[in-house]
């Protein structure tokens, strides 16, 4: 008597089998189509803009003729918000992530604390932009000005930031803290002293891509209202600005094709931008995290 | 005399320590109310946020009927005889942008996430997976841009009737846009699914695909549906790709070949007019903004909850 009909199994193994061969290709044609979407992305945009790449292109103001439009203002004023975001949004990130990982208690308010940062991680960037035109612009009467906006842009990367230096305090491990109490240093001491060195590549890595998130981010400088067309640089935190993104914003809105090519021109610089800042971010992950 | 000396010098020694412990002591007891303060900058954040919205808002309402803006069909803030602020159309304007972005991403990202933990090797994983970071990398503007300048015109070259301004072209680039965090977020969930799980599949002679549709997909579901809810929550927060690409006209139709008009991209429409301070249209850029900021809220404790509720422990 027979038990297993071989040439059935055989069959239907060779099926599976297809089955299987098939359902490869089209994971593997998903990925890459991610994958192509970005090659093509970036070669449209090289493409179109490096013709409106020169030297002039990063000296002159943007104009209402395409041939003599530039990124000056805009790229100054991006500039002049990251060294208004980096050192508040820094502050405030690393500050509650030591507080949460070395002094909160497990408590109520702590857990509301971290269930507040992760909703916060959770809203509009155009929100955050109400809030900065209601709050900074109006409420404090900062004006459209360089510190209204970076203000409101260090609050819209906070949570990436705290999330990422709490990861780092995190990893340095136990031992090393309880050292540094053993020979009798106080917690401040051993945060200072052992926690904080040991756990910063981590918390600049983190900070790093925070702030390319932030000077790509247009929607909250669209809703706080920064001009476009600026004929001056800026000359203080309290001046008005234009930023990178807002400029290319305002380009590609415009009808004119040719307004679409320095639109893909000023797109290169941002990404460049992009690309030197995520490279330093993996040049300090890879040289100095250490693993314990 | 030889021998007192040293004592003296260490009594000096502590003397000048204690009054240091003092300073010590103070500073110990100092930095854990600045932590905390610093701390509830998040708190204050949030409700600041929510302060704000709410306060415009009310203002708004004295303005403007409240049932009228949840049920009207009409959205015409501009009309100077009769305005009509009834904010239907434009949530369904976001909700097409967000329809048509799921359609693209779901199943391009679990299917990226199915080849990254089940089939493909580690170093293809180290590869891949660096990109699909740049492509979560790339500004929001920049994809509006390339929303406007390739994808419409290639839909266009396809289906002549479609508008210059349309859902589709947005819709399909927010989906390109959330297709990482998809898939990123799933593949997260899948790794964490343990190998003893797979290895009894394959003993009783399963293939990969079967390994991964069976046992994989269904331990690591959770964290799949989490992953999609919060990009659904990206996807109607999304703000610079529609207000480039999608138009300024709200309508209360499914249609996608039209110009359509979001919660987001309405907020940067009165933002970068001249809509004076104080006056209606202002005020109603609130009411907007609280609307898409308690649909967003919404899904993002859905996340949490299906995550924390509905995670397998093993």
């Amino acid at each position: 008597m027979k038990y297993v009909n071989h040439e059935e199994v055989a069959a239907k193994t060779k099926t599976r089998l297809t089955k299987n061969t098939l359902l490869k290709g089209v994971f593997a044609a998903a990925t890459g189509f991610g994958l192509i979407v970005l090659a093509i992305l970036l070669y449209r945009i090289v493409t179109q803009g490096s013709d409106y790449l020169s030297f002039e292109f990063f000296t002159s103001f943007a104009s209402r003729i395409p041939e003599n439009s530039g990124i000056k203002a805009a790229i100054l004023g991006s500039v002049y918000l990251m060294l208004v975001v980096a050192p508040v949004s820094m502050f405030l990130g690393v500050g509650t992530a030591i507080y949460l990982e070395e002094y909160a208690k497990r408590n109520r308010f702590t857990n509301f604390i971290k269930v507040n940062i992760s909703n916060l991680a959770g809203v509009p960037s155009v929100v955050f932009g109400l809030l900065g035109l209601t709050i900074f612009v109006r409420y404090f009467d900062l004006g459209i000005s360089i510190l209204a906006a970076g203000l409101t842009m260090s609050l819209l990367i906070l949570p990436i930031i705290i999330v990422a230096s709490q990861e780092a305090i995190r990893a340095v491990p136990n031992e090393l803290r309880e050292a540094s109490f053993a020979m009798g240093a106080t917690r401040w001491q051993t945060i200072l002293r052992v926690v904080l060195p040991a756990s910063i590549p981590g918390i600049l890595t983190g900070s790093i891509l925070a702030l390319s998130r932030a000077i790509g981010e247009t929607a909250p400088l669209v809703v706080i209202g920064i001009p476009t067309i600026l004929m001056f640089t800026p000359d203080g935190i309290m001046s008005t600005f234009t930023a990178l993104p807002m400029q290319i914003f305002d380009w590609t809105k415009r009808p004119q094709v040719e307004f679409h090519d320095v639109a893909a021109a000023g797109i290169i610089v941002l990404m460049g931008l992009l690309i030197i800042m995520n490279s330093i971010a993996v040049f300090i992950r890879n040289k100095y995290q250490k693993r314990y | 005399m030889a021998m007192n000396e040293p004592q003296q010098i260490s009594v000096q020694e502590l003397i000048a320590q204690k009054s240091n412990r003092g300073l010590l002591a103070f500073t110990e007891k100092l930095i854990p109310k600045i932590l905390f303060l610093i701390a509830s900058v998040s708190v204050l954040t949030t409700i600041g946020i929510v302060f704000t919205l709410i306060f415009e808002t009310v203002t708004f309402f004295t303005e403007v009927n409240i049932l009228s803006f949840l049920t009207g069909t009409e959205w015409y803030p501009f009309a100077n005889s009769t305005p009509a602020y009834g904010i239907l159309p434009l949530v369904v304007g976001t909700l097409k942008i967000t329809g048509i972005a799921i359609l693209v991403a779901v199943p391009i990202g679990i299917a990226t996430a199915i080849f990254l933990s089940e089939y493909a090797s580690d170093r293809v994983r180290r590869f891949i997976k660096p990109i699909l970071e740049v492509l979560a990398g790339v500004p929001t503007i920049v994809y509006g841009f390339f929303a406007l300048t390739f994808v419409t015109p290639i839909l266009r070259s396809i289906y002549p009737d479609i508008a210059i301004f349309n859902a589709l072209s947005p819709g399909i680039v927010v989906g390109i846009m959330i297709i990482p965090m998809i898939a990123s977020l799933s593949e997260d969930a899948m790794s964490s699914v343990p190998n003893a799980m797979r290895d009894g599949a394959y003993a009783l002679g399963a293939t990969k695909l079967e390994v991964a549709v069976k046992i994989v997909l269904p331990a690591a579901l959770s964290g799949i549906v989490a992953s999609t809810v919060l990009a659904i929550s990206r996807a109607i927060g999304e703000t610079m790709i529609v207000a480039v690409a999608a138009g300024s006209t709200p309508g209360f139709n499914w249609d996608v070949t039209g110009s359509i008009q979001t919660m987001t991209a309405y907020i940067v429409q009165v933002t970068t007019g001249d809509a004076g301070y104080g006056t209606t249209i202002y005020y109603s850029i609130y009411a907007v903004g609280f609307t898409l900021f308690l649909f967003t809220l919404a899904m993002n404790m859905l996340a949490q909850f299906i995550s924390k509720r509905f995670r397998e422990e093993y």
